[in-house]
């Protein structure tokens, strides 16, 4: 496999001449274009830059809404993270090749960037049978290892490809499986949600560009910038649980006062999202804001933690099937935390809060 | 001497479409379109709570986000017999419409312009030259030869700096482009900018739903509540910024989007206009009440099928009637238990997955036998298109006026006779057309929510038959909509308080599925034969005609495995 693109100057360098040598030849360069002293910066800075980098977006078992909300981010807005910031060489969504020369687009980038390209996955990956999502005749399966084993590092684009969304919902029937699961030996960074918040998205881009590190994960592989907090705990509407005031049925005189969810079954508390903090939509509003419940949508088997309008009874599969990863243990704890809050709170006449 | 050309992934759509045609003197002589990734959504709703159903059909596609739980609430509605208030029709129909203005935008710009602009191109263009054209057709203050100028060096930097992006490999430099450079930079420049506005009218959703994409629905009305004295519900700040995002909405559709597709139009209208006709009938089930969902004549899109062409007669559609709309399986990759060749109205829809494709990686489909994950939809046995270009001609056979007016102003401008609509241009003239009435009626419908609250009522949820115990023992119901991009139905059967039965016959069914028993193409299919092929190394032409149906295959694609074992996935890391 060939190497990355190298930059004029690691040319030059690698011809053998020095970085003194370099700096003349720009100087000669801008007295050539007849530039001042500041122009030949320029030419330095331009000759040093590196190139934007290289990303490959797949698209398996998807409904597109990550794309969708991708290009609905505020700060940056798209059109400058896909001309200035990086170069997005293969998304089906909104490349102009198609067929042949789509697939030309994706091997080209595979080879001159082996190990420097970095991959976004959106959509999850049918096991039980692999013709279930076939891409240019080849199966979803073999396409996403063989776009990974080149990849600097994955992103998991929404709940679909970080733990199999709704596809994956009782009782699976293509056995549509998350991203982490069938690669191994690469970062793989998760941003779940049914789609993540835009800026989350934009956010996590710009991190790795910026700093030019992965961003801090949590056991769950996700963003501690973005995940760490619950829905709940940065809900305002939370002082309205804490005292005990509730939305009894939609629309009912609560509802108009803007009181909490928990009773028509918000998910709030066994949610980590940046919903309440970021918003969607520039910030425009949030789920609770506009009055329904969260519904736990960046959260693994949300869809089979219902039904919706019911109090979460239980944390999903706590006990008997849980994996090692102990997710399910702090989700429990903090759903018990939350449970025995509000069996305190529940009578608002125990309330002793002398402002209600 | 016929040669086959197979275009997968067909790109700039939702969803996973491949194409193979084979082509006989520099035209299409036969053309098959197959789906080719599924999901099984039905299989996963059975047993489930059916006032969740929306959330789970939602996801069924997030381009046209919002038009499945639309859908589905209307279905569970009407299984239950729930009139919703008011003004949640009225909340309904501003989502509705901002999902269409956002939508059809998106489409022609970031999903179908490329097919007509060529990027590379207007890098030639004079920027002067460029402003005083987009001057002349629209007051848009952009439009001035210094924006055009940046933009153009922006590009040029871009193109120079070697990596392409999404613009690498195009069908650039393509002699079936025919725009002037300078034309080419306006599509380029608006491309840059409804990029950038797209994001803003989904705030609409946001507002009312919550978040864009997928906002929340909810069976009997919609979740927001009105409160014009409290912050935490629909006040008079929410409301004026429903009205500042319709307006500016509004704005953007009639200053850049309808004169940019009449413009790009006029370049193209002499072979375009005549090119992909396909079927000859059309069908709409209408949407859009103002008088609520039951009375249908008050839909500001009317509901009713054409057949033939013939423009002077519209022919009424029942979804609950057995006999008219059915799915056959003879060339999709499922098998039913009274045999491939009979049709299933969709509240017996009983299918199991059963691929008998080539195993991949693979060249060739077969397309003598099964091709696709789509089912093929038909009305009383016969094809139909759906969509924008349907909607606009059973408008137009309806005789409303405003269509009349739109469609009649449309083809005069350009100069060509109403032959012309049935064509690759004229299914995509249609989109822009109804964009520019549906954004004209959301200011009617806002300014009627407004008034509706003014006189008192703040209802937004009926409450009635919200618990379960009110529910009967067995219900049946369907919804009908116009998403987007063309007539969508939802069927359920609730049997003891959980659905029994969930079924989703969506516009690219119609659309993109494969022949039914009797080799009976459909609209993709059919519209693609007689195409002119100039470079079979380069079939733009395909991209051209199957870009203005706006397919959207994980909608069209969305059956289960009926006999599928229950495997529950909890490894997942």
């Amino acid at each position: 496999m060939s190497k990355k693109t190298p930059t004029l100057y690691e040319e030059i360098r690698s011809k053998g001449y020095s970085r003194r040598d370099f700096l003349k030849f720009c100087g000669m360069m801008g007295a050539m274009m007849g530039l001042e002293y500041s122009g030949v910066t320029r030419i330095v800075q331009a000759m040093e830059m590196k190139s934007r980098l290289p990303v490959v977006w797949l698209h398996f078992q998807e409904c597109t809404g990550c794309s969708e909300s991708f290009i609905r981010s505020s700060h940056p807005i798209v059109a400058d993270i896909i001309l200035d910031k990086i170069s997005l060489d293969y998304t089906e969504t909104l490349m102009a090749a198609a067929g042949q020369q789509a697939e030309e687009n994706l091997h080209q980038t595979m080879e001159k960037y082996y190990g420097e390209y970095l991959l976004m996955v959106e959509g999850s990956v049918p096991t039980k049978n692999n013709t279930y999502c076939c891409i240019g005749g080849k199966t979803a399966y073999e396409i996403l290892q063989e776009a990974a084993e080149g990849a600097k590092a994955i992103i998991a684009w929404g709940s679909c490809s970080c733990y199999g969304n709704v596809q994956a919902a009782a009782p699976n029937p293509t056995g549509a499986t998350p991203v982490k699961r069938l690669i191994k030996g690469k970062p793989v960074i998760n941003v779940p949600g049914c789609p993540p918040v835009a800026e989350v998205m934009a956010g996590v881009v710009v991190h790795l560009l910026t700093f030019d590190r992965i961003p801090q994960l949590d056991g769950l592989g996700r963003p501690k910038v973005f995940y760490s907090c619950r829905v709940h705990d940065t809900c305002y509407r939370r002082t309205n649980f804490d005292d005990g005031l509730f939305v009894e049925s939609f629309d009912d005189e609560n509802a108009k006062r803007g009181y909490c969810f928990f009773e028509m079954g918000c998910r709030g508390p066994i949610t980590y999202n940046s919903c309440g903090v970021i918003k969607w939509n520039e910030g425009t509003s949030f789920p609770i804001q506009s009055g329904h419940p969260c519904i736990g949508c960046s959260e693994a088997y949300f869809w089979d933690n219902g039904p919706f309008y019911e109090i979460f009874s239980s944390v999903p599969d706590l006990g008997t099937e849980t994996t090692a990863d102990g997710i399910s243990l702090t989700v429990g704890m903090a759903a018990v935390t939350n449970m025995t809050t509000y069996t305190v709170n529940k009578h608002p006449e125990k309330n002793t809060d002398p402002g209600r | 001497m016929t040669a086959r050309i197979v275009v997968d992934p067909i790109t700039r759509i939702e969803g996973h479409l491949r194409i193979e045609v084979e082509i006989q003197d520099g035209k299409i002589v036969d053309a098959y379109n197959s789906g080719t990734m599924v999901r099984g959504i039905e299989k996963i709703l059975k047993g489930r709570d059916p006032r969740d159903a929306w959330a789970f059909t939602e996801r069924v596609c997030g381009v046209c986000t919002t038009v499945h739980a639309l859908a589905s609430v209307r279905t569970v509605e009407d299984a239950l017999d729930i009139v919703v208030p008011p003004n949640a029709e009225m909340i309904r129909n501003l989502m509705f419409a901002a999902q269409y203005m956002q939508d059809h935008v998106v489409h022609f710009y970031h999903l179908h312009a490329f097919d007509w602009v060529d990027v590379i191109s207007a890098l030639k263009a004079d920027p002067a030259a460029a402003a005083g054209l987009a001057q002349s057709f629209s007051n848009w203050p952009r439009n001035s030869p210094g924006y055009f100028s940046d933009l153009q060096k922006r590009i040029t930097k871009f193109v120079e700096s070697g990596q392409l992006g999404i613009f690498q490999n195009g069908y650039w430099g393509h002699k079936a482009y025919k725009l002037p450079p300078e034309v080419n930079l306006i599509g380029v420049a608006h491309y840059l900018e409804a990029l950038e506005w797209q994001k803003e009218i989904v705030k609409v959703h946001a507002i009312f739903g919550g978040k864009n994409p997928h906002p929340n629905y909810l069976v009997g009305g919609v979740p927001c509540a009105i409160n014009l004295d409290e912050a935490n519900a629909l006040n008079a700040e929410r409301f004026a910024m429903v009205q500042k995002l319709l307006e500016d909405a509004k704005t953007f559709v009639e200053q850049v989007y309808i004169p940019d597709l009449l413009a790009i139009a006029s370049f193209y209208k002499n072979d375009w206009g005549a090119i992909g006709g396909g079927l000859t009938n059309y069908l709409a089930y209408g949407d859009l009440p103002v008088n609520g969902y039951q009375d249908v004549s008050q839909f500001k899109f009317p509901r009713g099928v054409i057949l033939n062409r013939n423009l002077n007669e519209v022919m009424e559609i029942d979804g609950t009637d057995p006999e008219q709309i059915q799915e056959y399986i003879a060339h999709s990759w499922y098998e039913y238990t009274d045999g491939d060749t009979t049709g299933e109205h969709p509240w017996n829809g009983k299918t199991n997955l059963k691929y008998t494709g080539p195993e991949p990686p693979y060249d060739q489909l077969n397309v003598a036998g099964k091709y696709s994950w789509i089912k093929t939809p038909r009305w009383k046995g016969h094809p139909m298109e759906v969509g924008p270009l349907a909607r606009v001609l059973v408008g137009y056979a309806s005789g409303r006026d405003e269509f009349k007016e739109v469609v009649d102003a449309a083809l005069k401008h350009l100069d060509v006779p109403v032959i012309a609509l049935f064509s690759t241009l004229g299914r995509t003239a249609a989109r822009g057309l109804e964009t520019k009435l549906v954004a004209g009626w959301a200011m009617e419908i806002f300014n009627q929510l407004i008034s509706n609250i003014k006189n008192g009522d703040t209802r937004t949820f009926n409450n009635s038959k919200w618990d379960p115990k009110t529910w009967p023992d067995e219900a049946k119901g369907v919804g009908l909509s116009e998403a987007p991009r063309g007539a969508l139905a939802h069927w359920i059967v609730i049997k003891d308080k959980v659905i029994d039965n969930y079924q989703l016959v969506v516009p690219s069914t119609w659309n993109a599925s494969p022949r039914d028993p009797y080799g009976q193409m459909s609209a993709c299919e059919s519209s693609l034969i007689g195409t002119p092929i100039a470079d079979p190394e380069k079939p733009l032409e395909i991209l051209r005609t199957i870009h203005s149906f706006d397919p959207c295959i994980a909608c069209a694609v969305h059956m289960y495995d009926e006999k599928g074992t229950y495997v529950h996935q909890l490894q997942t890391f």
